[in-house]
């Protein structure tokens, strides 16, 4: 009866899901050029996928980017959630509402936001530093692009995340707060020793999502790329990387290769986020 | 209305579980009011705490601001005044005429054809997510672990490499350059998935399920008597983030739909940006900034008028342990 | 190494019976009864029927209308499926899915190339293509044609011409430069007069940088069949990166990316001096900087050499049949119609600048005064600059990829201390990588 009520869904991801991936496997065992055409090349792809050092270093960029702005957006998520949670804001429902707003702007628009406020020229970055007769660091440059990518990212998911930390407070039983404050701890104190622990499975779920995210960086840096062409180069993240490789390429066979090499690390990174996140404790 | 307030009435009823700790915060809160001592339960509104929050406040809507002050400007005054500050004259509601009319009104059709796309996949992707959540939860069946897994494996796979073969596979379908072709993919919500999971092992008591079975009700029955009223909040939380999935949805139709006739707002809106950026082509700028902020203004709409529905749909679904 | 040779061999048969159905196609052409003659397409015409364009050029909607009155059975679908290379992934994808292809595709003159050595496209000479070839200007037919078949018909071109801000100009009273020294000496002037204001923008452009290479002279592709050469290592590409090196090194050049917002404003307020850009530019300054209406001018494009006239194309699209067209004899008939005679001369009227001698030396067309340019009759400089293109240009046959990848390789000069030269040497290299990787056989 189970596989009743959920075959529906599993029908439609096998459709949409497993047979594109299945396909994509067959394919990377293929090369197709534009003269000759298509050879049976066994595991050649992955072999080259694995000494791709365009892939690689796309790779460490995500990776960096994980390790930095992840914690950071989870953690100004759960800073605000936990904000609103301690009842000591005025406007509460508010300030709900506003941070969670980001997360309805298309990526398209959110480009154009961003691409003015960035301008060195004619953005707010530019406003800023002929009002104050600044030199401020431009955000698309190569060093900075990144950081740049980092914080749109964060603008746009950090109320997203704070509703899911924000909805599991609420959810804490009250009893719990009650004994630790009869026993005299403070807020801090409550807030550590309480509500985290409570929240554990949110944070996780939270944090596993992100993971696989960040290593599908792709929006923010393509709509970016048409700004910062320099900076942000055809193989800045490996999305990015596969998207060039077929779309501009031609290169399918290879760019599924790539793709699919790409999604077992990821898997094997938000598998052991996951034993290991819901183990401790 | 009246099927939440029964939800929880049931939910009550039946076990003090998942509905019941959500309701439990919010009597507290009218509790509060009325009882003003100050310990760590029940605090004073802090000015400084405010304030620092509000810097957040602060960095999510500033950009926001942006959008607004633009939409009142004409192609001029975007390219000739400060971004942060009206131009001389505003042309708000000329700029929104423009938009909705510029094109013959292409714009109304792809407002049409996203609220198809929203309706028909966010709504089915909830309806196969609140099935299959509840299947996960409530039943023990053969592969019923493996599901996940190959959930959460196929979603770490770059979605930009299975375009070409989702695109060959549709397009052998005769589906691309339809709206099926953005509808089915929509359907899936791995998250979605994932949320009923938990929402239902939390918000279906067992018991109440061998119950309703004793007395000899069928498996359909029983989901769409007893399991599907307590599932109501996690159900249009679900819808909440699939509407705005779809709804933000670029990528796949890209790829799909070549026809601007069935383009969503999205790429219509992109449309009209890469317009400006061919030769001979009509730079409207100030067109896509209004269109932008009418995109927002109904997903907005939605989240104000539904938010407490999310709230304790999340709640219940995120306790679980 | 046995594959490979085989695989070669293939290719050459493929090539050989590509050439022996070119040879019997021409044939019937004179013979007016087999398949694809002008004949059918007459008969198409009458008989009617549905044909689907993917195109993003806007005055081709006039030519529709057009169409559509003089052949009222036949319905003319124009979809824009997006612009550049959205569109070709799309027509790539629907050739490969083999249904949804249009039955006419623009296709830029640099992207022509992938699609006529993928044999994707049909050969237009069987439906008397040739016979047009006098009528276009050299630089465009030479783009859609050799000499083994018409792969497209021209549908405008982009000789370039140097557009300046006459007001920011006179202001600063820089006189127009004649020469690409005197060009830099310009951009000295200006910047140093006033910080704001930059000669021109660029962050890396590979349609503007071969442009500029093949104006002063360069010629770094070689296509002949499936052999290629790259190579910028010539004197053109050498006096082009000698030129440009100093305006990048001395920060002279706007960090600003064509097209982009910040671009338009660029243009508007004058921090943006000038541009050297196809001649189909009017069009796009009159509709997204109308408030600069009268400050810009247009003169012929600085030269590498005192006294010379060279000039050379920037962009420009043709409209292709693809093999896998429905009807193939009403897509040639469309294709006709929009780039030649009547259909041609429309689109003129409309803003789209001629590939076509008739419309480009009409008295009308050069007469026309541009109130944009303060009542100049611009037409005149661009006409001469589309006499004075540099012959034999020739992109790669996997241009699209190629140009994906500039950024990548030649944008580190923009950015970081690696010089053009070095650049350029990397986006060589990328390129002859992917031709290798693709089968060609690259700088052998």
């Amino acid at each position: 009866m189970g596989w009743g009520f959920i075959g529906p869904f599993v029908a439609v991801f096998g459709l949409v899901f497993l047979a594109p991936i299945g396909y994509a496997l067959y394919l990377s065992v293929f090369r197709d050029r534009l003269i000759g055409g298509t050879s049976f090349v066994g595991l050649d792809n992955y072999g080259e996928a694995l000494a791709d050092s365009r892939f690689w270093e796309g790779l460490a960029r995500v990776g960096l980017f994980l390790l930095v702005q992840v914690p950071i957006m989870l953690g100004i998520a759960l800073l605000v959630a936990l904000a609103i949670d301690s009842g000591r804001l005025y406007g509460k429902s508010f300030f709900r509402v506003a941070v969670f707003l980001p997360y309805a702007v298309p990526a398209v628009v959110a480009s154009l936001i961003w691409g003015f406020i960035y301008g060195t020229r004619f953005g707010l970055v530019g406003n800023i530093n002929e009002t104050f007769g600044v030199t401020l660091p431009d955000p698309l440059s190569p060093s900075l692009v990144l950081a740049a990518i980092g914080n749109i990212v964060t603008w746009e998911f950090v109320g997203y995340n704070m509703l899911i930390f924000y909805s599991a407070l609420k959810v804490v039983p009250r009893s719990l707060y009650e004994a630790a404050a009869i026993d005299g701890a403070g807020e801090w104190r409550i807030v550590a020793s309480v509500k985290l622990p409570a929240i554990r499975s949110a944070l996780v779920i939270a944090t596993i999502f992100s993971i696989i995210g960040s290593f599908q960086l792709f929006n923010e840096p393509s709509i970016l790329q048409k700004l910062a062409p320099n900076a942000i180069t055809s193989d800045f993240t490996p999305n990015l990387y596969t998207y060039s490789l077929s779309f501009s390429g031609q290169q399918h066979n290879y760019a599924a290769t790539v793709a699919i090499v790409m999604g077992v690390i990821t898997a094997i990174i938000a598998y052991a986020v996951q034993l290991r996140g819901m183990r401790k404790g | 209305m009246t099927t939440s307030l029964t939800t929880k009435a049931a939910a009550v009823a039946a076990e003090p579980t998942g509905a019941d700790r959500a309701t439990a915060p919010r009597a507290t809160t009218s509790r509060r009011r009325k009882r003003p001592p100050h310990t760590p339960l029940r605090p004073r509104p802090s000015i400084p705490l405010t304030l620092v929050t509000g810097l957040v406040l602060v960095y999510t809507l500033l950009p926001l601001v942006w959008l607004v002050i633009n939409a009142t400007k004409d192609q001029n005054g975007l390219l000739n005044s400060f971004g942060l500050w009206f131009a001389d004259d505003v042309n708000f509601w000329d700029n929104i005429t423009r938009t909705l009319t510029y094109d013959d009104g292409v714009f109304v059709r792809w407002l049409l054809n996203t609220l198809l796309y929203v309706v028909a996949g966010a709504g089915g992707a909830t309806v196969l997510a609140v099935l299959g959540g509840y299947a996960l939860a409530k039943y023990n069946f053969p592969g019923r672990k493996a599901v996940f897994a190959v959930v959460l494996g196929a979603v770490a796979i770059p979605g930009t490499a299975l375009a070409v073969p989702t695109f060959l596979m549709f397009s052998n379908m005769g589906l691309t350059n339809t709206p099926w072709a953005v509808i089915i993919p929509s359907l899936i919500s791995p998250f979605g998935l994932y949320l009923m999971w938990v929402f239902a092992t939390e918000a279906v008591p067992t018991e109440l399920l061998e119950a309703a079975r004793i007395d000899g009700s069928g498996e359909l029955r029983t989901f769409f008597r007893i399991a599907l009223p307590l599932l109501m909040p996690g159900t249009v939380t679900v819808l909440l983030f699939s509407m705005v999935a779809t709804w933000n949805n670029y990528f796949l139709p890209l790829i799909m739909i070549k026809d601007p006739d069935w383009y969503p707002l999205t790429l219509g809106l992109n449309a009209w940006n890469a317009q400006a950026q061919t030769a001979g082509g009509e730079a409207v700028f100030d067109l896509i900034v209004t269109g932008s902020l009418l995109t927002i203004v109904p997903i907005v709409v939605v989240f104000l008028l539904l938010q407490r529905f999310w709230q304790s749909g999340l709640a219940a679904g995120s306790v679980k342990e | 190494m046995r594959t490979h040779t085989t695989r070669r061999l293939l290719g050459t048969l493929a090539v050989v019976s590509a050439l022996a159905l070119t040879a019997s196609a021409c044939g019937s052409d004179t013979t007016d009864g087999a398949a694809g003659g002008p004949k059918d397409v007459e008969a198409a015409l009458k008989k009617g029927g549905k044909v689907t364009v993917w195109a993003w050029e806007p005055t081709l909607k006039k030519v529709v209308e057009d169409f559509e009155k003089k052949y009222p059975k036949v319905d003319v679908e124009l979809v824009n499926a997006g612009t550049g290379d959205k569109q070709y992934t799309a027509l790539q994808n629907a050739m490969a899915a083999g249904s949804g292809a249009p039955d006419v595709a623009q296709v830029e003159y640099y992207a022509l190339g992938q699609f006529a050595i993928g044999k994707s496209v049909e050969d237009l000479s069987s439906y008397g293509a040739r016979k047009h070839g006098a009528g276009f200007t050299p630089g465009p037919w030479n783009a859609v044609t050799d000499d083994k078949a018409v792969y497209a018909l021209p549908m405008d071109s982009g000789p370039m011409a140097f557009f300046y801000n006459k007001k920011v100009f006179d202001k600063h009273h820089i006189k127009v430069p004649t020469t690409w020294d005197e060009y830099v000496e310009a951009a000295r002037t200006l910047h140093k007069a006033d910080p704001k204001i930059f000669i021109t923008n660029d962050t890396g452009d590979a349609g503007a940088t071969t442009s500029l290479i093949w104006q002063a002279g360069g010629r770094p592709y070689k296509t002949d069949g499936t052999d290629v050469t790259v190579n910028f290592g010539d004197e053109g590409t050498k006096k082009y990166t000698a030129t440009w090196q100093k305006l990048l090194a001395e920060k002279l050049v706007a960090p600003i990316t064509s097209w982009s917002d910040a671009w338009y404003k660029g243009l508007a307020d004058g921090s943006i001096a000038t541009l050297s850009i196809g001649a189909w530019m009017p069009a796009n300054l009159s509709s997204g900087v109308g408030s600069a209406s009268g400050d810009w001018r247009v003169a012929p494009l600085p030269q590498w050499t005192k006294g010379d006239k060279a000039s050379a194309e920037n962009g420009g699209s043709s409209l292709a049949v693809p093999k896998a067209a429905k009807n193939k004899e009403l897509a040639y008939a469309f294709t006709e119609f929009a780039t030649t005679g009547a259909g041609a001369s429309t689109r003129v009227a409309e803003g789209a600048f001629p590939a076509t001698r008739a419309d480009l030396e009409s008295k009308a067309f050069l007469d026309t005064p541009f109130p944009y340019f303060g009542g100049q009759k611009a037409n005149q400089v661009f006409a001469e600059s589309a006499n004075n293109v540099g012959t034999d240009w020739s992109y790669l046959p996997y241009q699209v990829y190629a140009n994906s990848v500039f950024n990548d390789t030649v944008g580190k000069a923009y950015v970081s201390p690696t010089t053009l030269t070095d650049g350029l040497k990397a986006w060589q290299d990328a390129s002859v990588k992917y031709g290798s990787d693709q089968g060609f056989t690259v700088n052998k």
